[in-house]
C-alpha cells in the first residue's frame, strides 16, 4: 500500500474527485501559486493539473472565498475552498456560519450548498495563537454545517471524498502535524462515510474518544498502559457533526469508563459535548467519573517549551486513565 | 438606447404591484399580532428594482438584502407565496422558515436575501463565478445599501469580481440613511460611484427614482458582463421614505426632507412619462392598479386562510 501524508492524501482525494466531477473547483490563497513548493502540501501540482480555470488562486480576502463557495454551490457547483488556517474561519465566520450553514433552512429546503470549507489547525509548529488555534467546537455548534477532522491520511483521503460529494456544507478540518508522516493510504477509490467513527484500537478497561491530531498521543499512552496490563479501547470519532453516539456508546457499555481526549481548549470545547452525551445516554454504563484530557484554556503560545506544555501528552492521559481505574 | 413600450410598462407595472404590496404592508403591521418579527420596507424606492430586474432576463440572478419585496416581485416570485411567507405560514415560498427578512426564491433566480449587511456581495460573486465557469451567458445583479457599502466584505467581493471579471453587476441603493445615519455620517466621499475606480470597473451614478435610467445603466452594465468586460457598479440615488422598519419612527429625518422626496416618488413619475409619450391611457392605468389590488387583496386572503406549519417542521431542511 502507498504510504502518504495527510496532505498527500488531500491532494488525491482532490485530484480524483476533480477528475470525476467538472463542477468540482478549487479556490483559496496559494492553492496554485504557493509560496510553499512543497510536495506534502495539499494543492501542489494540481494548478499544473488542471490549469487556473479549476483551481483559483484568490486574493487574500477569507470573506470572498468563502462567498465564491457559498454562491457557486447554490448555483450547482462544488467549491471546496481553502481557509488557510483554522483561526481565519473567524474572517470566513459570516459566509460559513449565517450563510452556508442557514440559507438552505431559510429556503425551506428549496437550495442546496454542496461546499467544503478546507482548513489547517493544530499547535506544534512554533507559530502562535493567530495560526494555531482548533476552533471545531464553533464549527458544530452550528447546525446546518457538518463537521469532519479526520486523524489519519487513510480517513482523509476518503472522507474528504465523501464531504466533496456531500450535499451539505462541510467543514474539513486538517492538522498540520500529519501532513509529514506517511501513513498508508489505499489506492482505490473509496468513501469513508461521514458520520462514522472508528475504533482504532480495541481495549476493555477504559475508553478514550479522540480526533484529529491527538490519535497518536492516544496510541502512545494505550502502548504504554498495555505493559502495566491496562487495556484501552480508542474511538476516533473522524466526524463531530453529525456524531456517531452509538459507537461511543457500545464502547462505554464495553469498558464503563471514559476519557474524552482532544487539543482545543477546554472550556467549551467539543469535549464537554461527548461528556453530556454519554451523562444522558450512558450514565447507568459508567463505573467511575468521566475525565477529560485536553488544551489548558489560554491561547497556544510560541515558545518551545509554552507550546508543548499546551499540547496534552499521553502523561497526561495516562494520569486521567489512572485516576478513574 | 430606445426602450420598448412593453418594457416601460412592465416597469410601471412592477412598480404599482410593489407599492400597493407595501402599503398594505404597512397597513397590516398596524394590527398587534398580524405579522410576526420586523418589517422593512423599500417604498419610494421600487425606480431601482422594477428598473434593474426589466433589465434582465429570467435566467439572471439576483442577491438582494432586507429590503426586498420590490426587488423580488419585479423579479417575478408569486405574490401569494411571497404574502404568505411573510405572515410565517406552511404555504409560504419558504415553508415559514424565513419570514419577511429571509425571502428566497429560487425559481424565479432570486435564491438569497440576506439580512447581514454587506453580504449580498461576496454571494454574488460566487453565483456569478459559477455563470462564467458553466460559460452561460447570465449575470448576477447584487442590491445593496448604502449602508452596507462600509462593510469590508463589500470590498473584497468588488475586488475578486474585477479581477476575474466576473459577470456581476453592483447596484448601490444609496437611499440616504444608513440605520438612523445620514449618508454623510458613515461615508467620507459623496460619491459611492466613485469607489468603482479602486477596482478599474466603471462606476455611474444614476437618479434612483427614474426607473428607466436604472434599466438604461443595468442594460449597459449588463451587456459589458455579456461581453467578457466584467463587474459595474451603479450607484443609485434614491430616498428611504419609511423607516429602517416600520417600528422606526423616523425621529432623525426631517419632514420636510420626506416630503419633498415624496414629491420625486418614481410612479408618478413613469406613469406621466407613458402618458406623455402616449404609450398609455390613464384607463390603462387604472386598470393597471386595480389589478394590482386585487393581487394583493387575494394574497393577504392566501396568507391568512393558509395555516402555521405544525412546531415539528421546524426541525426539517436543516441538512439535504
Amino acid at each position: 500500500m502507498q504510504k502518504l501524508g495527510m496532505g498527500q492524501a488531500v491532494n488525491q482525494a482532490l485530484r480524483e474527485e476533480m477528475h470525476r466531477d467538472p463542477n468540482v473547483f478549487i479556490a483559496g490563497e496559494g492553492v496554485g501559486v504557493s509560496i510553499h513548493l512543497n510536495p506534502m502540501f495539499p494543492t501542489h501540482g494540481l494548478l499544473e493539473e488542471f490549469g487556473p480555470g479549476r483551481v483559483k488562486d484568490t486574493p487574500v480576502s477569507e470573506a470572498a472565498i468563502a462567498g465564491l463557495a457559498v454562491g457557486a454551490a447554490e448555483a450547482g457547483l462544488r467549491p471546496v475552498v481553502e481557509i488557510m488556517f483554522n483561526p481565519f474561519f473567524t474572517l470566513a465566520s459570516d459566509m460559513i456560519v449565517n450563510h452556508a450553514a442557514k440559507l438552505r433552512y431559510l429556503s425551506g429546503g428549496k437550495s442546496t450548498f454542496p461546499l467544503v470549507v478546507r482548513m489547517k489547525s493544530g499547535a506544534g509548529f512554533g507559530a502562535g495563537c493567530q495560526h494555531s488555534h482548533n476552533l471545531e467546537a464553533w464549527a458544530a455548534h452550528c447546525p446546518g454545517l457538518k463537521v469532519v477532522m479526520p486523524a489519519t491520511a487513510a480517513d482523509a483521503k476518503g472522507l474528504l471524498k465523501s464531504a466533496i460529494r456531500d450535499d451539505n456544507p462541510v467543514i474539513f478540518i486538517e492538522h498540520m502535524g500529519l501532513y509529514f508522516a506517511p501513513m498508508p493510504v489505499p489506492e482505490n477509490d473509496y468513501l469513508t462515510p461521514i458520520g462514522q467513527a472508528e475504533v482504532k484500537r480495541p481495549g476493555t478497561d477504559v475508553t478514550v474518544v479522540t480526533w484529529s491530531g491527538m490519535l497518536g498521543v492516544a496510541m502512545a499512552a494505550a502502548e504504554k498502559l498495555a505493559q502495566e496490563g491496562v487495556s484501552v479501547e480508542i474511538v476516533d470519532l473522524r466526524t463531530l457533526v453529525p456524531l456517531d453516539k452509538e459507537t461511543i456508546l457500545t464502547s462505554v457499555a464495553k469498558t464503563g469508563r471514559l476519557v474524552v481526549l482532544h487539543e482545543a481548549t477546554r472550556t467549551g470545547g467539543f469535549g464537554g459535548e461527548i461528556a453530556a452525551v454519554v451523562m444522558e445516554e450512558g450514565f447507568n454504563l459508567l463505573k467511575a467519573p468521566l475525565r477529560r484530557v485536553t488544551g489548558p484554556d489560554i491561547p497556544v503560545p510560541a515558545s518551545p517549551p509554552l507550546e508543548r506544555f499546551y499540547i496534552p501528552d499521553d502523561e497526561q492521559l495516562i494520569t486521567a486513565i489512572k485516576e478513574i481505574l | 438606447m430606445k426602450i420598448s413600450a412593453e418594457k416601460q410598462k412592465e416597469m410601471l407595472w412592477t412598480m404599482l404591484l410593489s407599492r400597493r404590496f407595501e402599503d398594505e404592508l404597512t397597513e397590516l403591521c398596524k394590527i398587534e399580532g398580524k405579522i410576526p418579527g420586523m418589517m422593512i420596507l423599500s417604498t419610494g424606492q421600487e425606480a431601482v428594482g422594477s428598473g434593474a430586474c426589466a433589465a434582465l432576463e429570467p435566467e439572471d440572478v439576483i442577491i438582494t438584502n432586507h429590503r426586498s419585496h420590490n426587488h423580488l416581485l419585479a423579479k417575478g416570485a408569486d405574490p401569494n407565496t411571497l404574502m404568505a411567507e411573510i405572515y410565517c405560514k406552511r404555504t409560504g415560498c419558504n415553508k415559514g422558515k424565513s419570514g419577511t427578512l429571509h425571502l428566497a426564491v429560487p425559481e424565479v433566480n432570486a435564491p438569497c436575501t440576506s439580512t447581514v449587511v454587506g453580504a449580498g456581495p461576496p454571494i454574488a460573486v460566487g453565483r456569478a463565478f459559477a455563470q462564467q465557469y458553466k460559460g452561460e451567458q447570465r449575470v448576477t445583479v447584487c442590491f445593496f445599501g448604502d449602508g452596507a457599502a462600509a462593510e469590508g466584505s463589500v470590498h473584497e467581493a468588488m475586488n475578486l469580481a474585477a479581477l476575474w471579471r466576473l459577470p456581476v453587476i453592483f447596484i448601490c441603493e444609496n437611499n440616504v440613511y444608513a440605520g438612523a445615519q445620514r449618508y454623510e455620517e458613515h461615508a467620507p466621499n459623496p460619491s459611492m460611484a466613485d469607489r468603482a475606480s479602486a477596482y478599474a470597473m466603471p462606476g455611474e451614478a444614476v437618479d434612483g427614482n427614474d426607473a428607466l435610467a436604472v434599466y438604461q445603466a443595468v442594460r449597459e452594465a449588463r451587456e459589458r458582463a455579456l461581453a467578457g468586460e466584467g463587474p459595474s457598479l451603479i450607484e443609485c440615488r434614491t430616498y428611504r421614505c419609511r423607516g429602517h422598519g416600520e417600528a422606526d419612527p423616523q425621529h432623525y429625518q426631517p419632514k420636510e426632507e420626506i416630503r419633498a422626496w415624496k414629491e420625486k416618488c418614481p410612479i408618478p413619475r413613469l406613469r406621466d412619462d407613458l402618458l406623455a409619450q402616449g404609450l398609455i391611457t390613464a384607463a390603462d392605468v387604472q386598470a393597471m392598479d386595480d389589478r394590482a389590488e386585487a393581487l394583493v387583496k387575494e394574497a393577504v386572503r392566501f396568507a391568512e386562510d393558509s395555516p402555521y406549519p405544525s412546531p415539528e417542521e421546524a426541525l426539517e431542511d436543516v441538512f439535504a
